[in-house]
This record gives C-alpha cells, structure tokens and sequence, in this order.
C-alpha cells in the first residue's frame, strides 16, 4: 500500500504545463509513475505517442528527469539499451555504482501493435526495466484509429460504424497474458482512476529485479466521447463491469487487487457513458451486446478462478 | 613475403568479417547490439565470443531485430555508451527508420556494414544496393577495397564518428571481402586503444543530475534550423575524416583520403568505382599501360560526405570516363555514384570530360579483367573521336537488353 502522506514529501518531476487534453489519463499516469519512484534516479524513455508530443515540444521539457524518445515502436529496445549501457558503465568503474531505475512508456498502440515484437524481445532478454502500457484503447494521437487492444463494438475511425458494420469486430488482444507467458517476475493489470492500486504496483515493479510490466486502463476523453471531468471514474466503472480485471502476477502467482465497488454491474453502465459504445445501445444490436457481455463474464470467471476467488 | 608498415604491427591472414570483430574487440565498445544477418553474421558472431570469454567489457544485446538493433545502439549512445552494431542488406533496411534518427540526433554511432544484394528476388551476394540506398541518412559513409582498409577505417571511424557527432558506416562488399581470407596487419590492441581514444560524451542520460530530453517534438519553428546543422555537419566531417587520416597515417604509416587515385597523374581515361572491383580494375590498368593505354581509376572511398570538388578536379583532367556501379537506383535516368560525380563537375568545371555509366555486379554477378578492359577501350575510343558516350545507363555482364 503507497501512503499518501509519505508519498507527497518527493520532488514532482513531470511538471504541469504540458499540452495533454484535460481529463486525458496519459499525464496522471506518467505523474503517478515518477512520484512511486519517490527520489530514486529514473530515466524515462518513450514510445511516440501523446503523452511523448505533448510533454516534449521543443524546446520545452515537461520532464525534469532524463527522457528519451526515439521512434513509435522501440519503447522497449530503448530502454533495453539505456540499461546495457548503466550495466557497462558500472562495470568498468566508468559510472557510480549507484541504482537507477529504468522507465518506459508506451500507448496502446505502441504496445500491443506495433512495439509487441520490441517489448517481448526486451521481456525475453530480462533487462531491468518497468513498461508502462497507457492503455486507452485505441490510436489517440493519430485521431482514434482502432488497434488491438480496442474492445469489440467499439467504434473508432478505422473500424467505424456503418451500414453493415457496427463498430470493430474483434476482441481485444490479451496483452497482459502474453507478457505473463514470458514468465517476467511481475506483471499487472490497474488503472489510473486508483492512484493506491497503480503507485503500490509501480514501487512493486521497480523494486522487482528484473523486467516488469504493467497495462494500466487509461481514459481518453476525446477518444472514448465521454465529459473530461467524468474519465477517472470511467476506468474504475471499467472495473465494476469487469470489463478490465485489476490484478497482478508475481512471479507466476495471480492475485485479483481491486474488485467491483459492490455488485459486478452490466457492460451497459460502462457504455452508457462513452458515445464510442453508444450504437451498441440500439435495439438492434441486442444480440452484439449481449455477445460482449457475454464474452466479460466469461473472462471475468476464468481471471477469478486464476486468482483463486470465489464466483 | 608481406612486410608490415607499423613497426609494431602483425601479418595475420584474416577475411573482412574476422578483421572487422577485430576492430571492434581492440575498439571494445561499451555496448554492442546486434542480429545476425547474412553476410554479416560472422561479425557480431565473433565478437559475441570475446564477450563470452571476457576480452571485451562490452555489454552485448542480442536483440530481436536490426529495427531494434539500432533503436537499442541509439539509446545506449544516448545514454552515454560508446556503441556499435553491424547489418547488411535487410537488416539496413530494416533499421531504415532509425538510421535517420541516429542522424538526425547527432551520435557518433559505428557500424560494420556489409554490403549485399536486397530483395526483391532474394539473393545474398554481394553489391552495394542497400547502402547506396541508405546514402541520404546522413550517415558518413566509409567503403573499403579489401580486409587492411575494412580494418584501418573501422579504427577510423570511431574517431571520424565521435568528432564529427555523425553516425559512421564501414562497409565491405558481401562475400568477395567479407568472406574472403586475405592478409592484413593487425596492430598491436594498446596503439589501437590509443589512436581511438576515450569516449567522452558532452552529456549522457546516465548523468541523471543534469538531465535533458532528447528525440522532443520539433515543430515548423526548429525543424528546418537542426536539418541545416546536420547537413552542415556532414560538409564540416570532411576536414574531420582527412585529419583522422592524418593522424592515422603518422601513427600507424597507411595513409587515407577522400579516394584513392592510381595512375591518375597523366591518365586520359578513367574509371571511378567503390569497392573490391577497384582491384580488379588496378590489375586492368597495369596491362593497359603496358599497351600504350592512359588509362586511371579513381576508388571512392568515403561516398558521405561525397567529396564533389576533388574529384571534379582530378576527373576533369582526363578525357573520358566511366563510372561503375553497384547499385540501381531505378531512377529512370543513371545510377546513384554517376549522379553524384556528374553534379561535382557541372558545378565545379566549365566544361566536363564524356563520360558513361554503368551498372555491374548486382547480386554477386562476376565482373572480370574483360568487362572492364571492354569499358577502357570504349573510352579510349571515345576519347579519340571514334565513339560516341553513350547517353543512356550501360549494363555490364547482364543478359537481358
């Protein structure tokens, strides 16, 4: 458990004044990030996406500790790299011997799409290193192209809404399965809109020697057609659907950390909300959403019984 | 009997690739990362085993690709490693994106390029397609004729590359060079490590209590301002690469320029080519003289930064020549080494010699003594008046007109 009181006594090292939307989940994450990093060193590398745009026009930082960004898909190779030169430099005296921690950051689709094969090579090799994936499920900063890990029904501007098609027509991709299939020494799921959930796996993670990886839910306002003052509690609704399990394995072992405030609530209650999910509401598409739902309840019991909790 | 011209150096017998991990164990970069490749491998398979057996302090990542190959290589550069990685063919390709990046963010990144055919068809051999490709990346851009200039440039290079704040290639021609035992001299690791140097950056990412960001947005206000400085960084690299030269020579006795001239002096016709062909063509030319032929040749050696004055100087003295590629760029018109030297003599010369292009050699296809004896007395009778320069790109040894 992160405490609050302890954690507000560490300098802030993303400054305010960056260019991201209000109510975007992107700068909280990053926020959050460095702030469980109390006052360990940590050098921060990023995929191109907006939280990287907005944070970095030159020659403007919002950064006050040393960021790095170089292309879209190389988050992971980047940082693969940083930490070979910290391990080469401190093995030949050539640097203090003294830890730093390495941060990479990634959106959905720099992570599940185009920087998978960069982000498993990096997991497989075993640096030491936290991936962070801002997950807001689709193309944000391109303007709301659909990728992997965008939902099934939801609409985006390359899976649109039409005459024949209603929204995109895949299930998302299980990324965090994948990296848990490369037997790191932890991975996560939470989301943005709990800070206690996201900082107290973060200082997991960075304490944790070895390659890391978390898939935080992360609101896009713009993306998602949803008021900027109402994002965070679109992601903890994420939980009280079940849509988003938020759990953690460590070292191969699951553990469910936050459960839906009360009773496992519709889909519908997480839709309702967002006008990406607002044509699954017609009538006719009954029978599509009733599919979606179905498709949460099933997952929602296979994570439970991962977990070992009760239905 | 070989003699060495360091008085400390050795005479071993080495292919290209031997003598390029050679280079890289006695250069023993903080960082190397690197994917195999045919015809590379080799390179980074040897050095592996230094790093293996402790001769090297280099943090070796094998990583999962050559796109993460240089994303790695960048980032540890900018984290304040001295680094470097070698490819070929697809895997340039494959880095094409980050290639411009290392460029464009200044570091003084060395890679062993060997230089191979790209697909499509697929085809392993050796020509110069993928570099040639790569010749606007703002890469310096260093070709070498056989194993010692493979050797002796990657040494340079790291000097040329660190000055300069210019990422730096040394290519060999796939197979004919890198797979080919020839003798070299070595030097001894200390006078090697001397003439290299230590590697100290102006900052590093490492250097967390003085951070900076690197790769931020650049937008219509600064964009256009940081192109200019890296093209003029490349215009500035010449008098870098000519001092590194310098120095190389008074160090270890070879000496290096922009290009290698043989038999210039009164030549009359000339070919211009990079890479091993020029052996081939030094070999022509001795029998040509012997017949009364002027001929000469001019061997590029460093291709980025083209150096367009010199070679417009020394090619406007003759009265026709030839230049050879090894690569098609496809462009509807002539090939990119022609285009290159053709622009340094209409901008530095009145007037300019005939002169004719041809493409050779792509995929490893043979060029012999013939083929090029063919071309000298094409010129030769274009330089008397008896032909006319072809006005149109000339195919050598292919079997399709």
């Amino acid at each position: 458990m992160a405490n609050l009181k302890e954690l507000s006594k560490h300098a802030e090292r993303l400054t305010g004044g960056h260019r991201l939307c209000a109510g975007c989940g992107a700068g909280s994450v990053a926020r959050q990030t460095l702030i469980a990093a109390g006052d360990t060193p940590v050098v921060v590398v990023s995929a191109t996406g907006c939280l990287e745009v907005s944070t970095s026009v030159f020659p403007y930082t919002s950064w006050k500790t040393p960021f790095f960004h170089s292309a879209f898909e190389n988050s992971a190779a980047t940082c693969s790299g940083v930490e070979a030169a910290y391990k080469s430099l401190v093995k030949q005296g050539k640097i203090k011997d003294e830890p730093i921690r390495f941060i990479a950051f990634g959106g959905d689709g720099g992570t599940y799409d185009i920087g998978l094969q960069s982000l498993s090579g990096a997991m497989e090799r075993g640096h030491r290193m936290l991936y962070v994936c801002y997950n807001n499920e689709a193309y944000m900063n391109t303007g709301i192209q659909r990728s992997s890990a965008t939902p099934k029904g939801a609409t985006a501007t390359t899976s649109p809404v039409g005459k024949v098609q209603q929204g995109k027509e895949q299930l998302k991709k299980d990324l965090t399965a994948i990296i848990v299939a490369h037997n790191v020494p932890y991975a996560a799921q939470s989301i943005i809109g709990n800070w206690n959930d996201y900082i107290t796996k973060v200082q997991k993670a960075l304490n944790t020697d070895g390659p890391t990886f978390i898939n935080v839910m992360t609101p896009c306002r713009l993306g998602w057609g949803c008021k900027p003052e109402d994002s965070m509690e679109m992601v903890r609704l994420a939980v009280d659907t079940c849509i988003w399990p938020v759990y953690e394995v460590e070292n191969g072992k699951y553990k469910l950390t936050l459960k839906p405030r009360g009773e496992k609530k519709p889909v519908t209650e997480f839709f309702k909300l967002q006008t990406r999910f607002k044509h699954l509401l017609k009538p006719e598409n009954a029978e599509l959403l009733a599919s979606i739902q179905a498709d949460v309840d099933a997952k929602w019991d296979k994570m439970l019984a991962l977990c070992g909790e009760n239905k | 009997m070989v003699k060495t011209v360091f008085s400390k150096g050795k005479i071993v017998a080495k292919t290209g690739n031997e003598v390029m991990a050679e280079a890289m164990r006695q250069i023993a970069p903080d960082v190397v990362a690197a994917y195999p490749i045919t015809p590379a491998t080799e390179i980074v398979q040897i050095f592996s085993q230094f790093v293996a057996d402790g001769k090297v302090p280099t943090e070796f990542v094998a990583v999962e690709s050559e796109h993460s190959a240089m994303s790695a290589t960048i980032a540890a550069s900018v984290a304040g490693a001295r680094a470097m990685t070698g490819t070929s063919s697809q895997g340039l390709a494959y880095m094409w994106e980050m290639l411009y990046i290392a460029a464009g963010l200044r570091l003084p990144i060395v890679m062993a390029e060997v230089n191979r055919a790209l697909s499509a068809p697929i085809n392993i051999h050796g020509d110069q397609s993928d570099t040639m490709g790569a010749r606007d990346a703002g890469w310096i851009q260093i070709y070498s004729e056989n194993s010692q200039e493979a050797y002796d440039n990657m040494i340079q290079a790291v000097r040329i590359a660190e000055a300069s704040k210019l990422p730096t290639m040394v290519t060999t021609d796939g197979f004919i060079i890198s797979h080919c035992m020839e003798v070299a001299e070595v030097y001894p690791d200390a006078d090697v490590k001397e003439f290299v140097g230590e590697y100290k950056p102006e900052r590093a990412l490492l250097d967390y209590k003085r951070p900076f960001t690197l790769g931020a947005i650049d937008l219509q206000d600064f964009y256009f301002e940081h192109r200019f400085q890296l093209a003029q960084a490349m215009r500035d690299s010449k008098k870098i690469i000519l001092d590194v030269a310098s120095d190389f020579k008074k160090k270890f006795g070879r000496e290096y320029s922009f290009y290698e001239k043989y038999q210039m002096d009164d030549a009359e016709v000339a070919i211009v080519t990079i890479g091993s062909a020029a052996g081939t063509t030094k070999v022509v030319i001795d029998e040509l003289r012997k017949k009364g032929i002027k001929a000469g040749l001019i061997k590029i050696r460093v291709y980025r930064p083209f150096p367009a004055e010199e070679i417009a100087k020394d090619l406007s003295k003759v009265k026709a020549f030839a230049v050879l590629d090894r690569a098609d760029s496809c462009s509807g018109t002539f090939a990119p080494v022609y285009l290159d030297v053709v622009a340094a003599l209409y901008a530095n010369c009145a007037s300019a010699p005939k002169s004719e292009n041809y493409v050779y050699g792509l995929g490893g296809r043979e060029i012999s003594m013939e083929h090029i004896e063919e071309v000298y007395m094409k010129l030769d009778a274009i330089a008397k008046g008896i032909k006319k320069a072809s006005t149109q790109l000339e195919y050598i040894n292919v079997r399709i007109k």
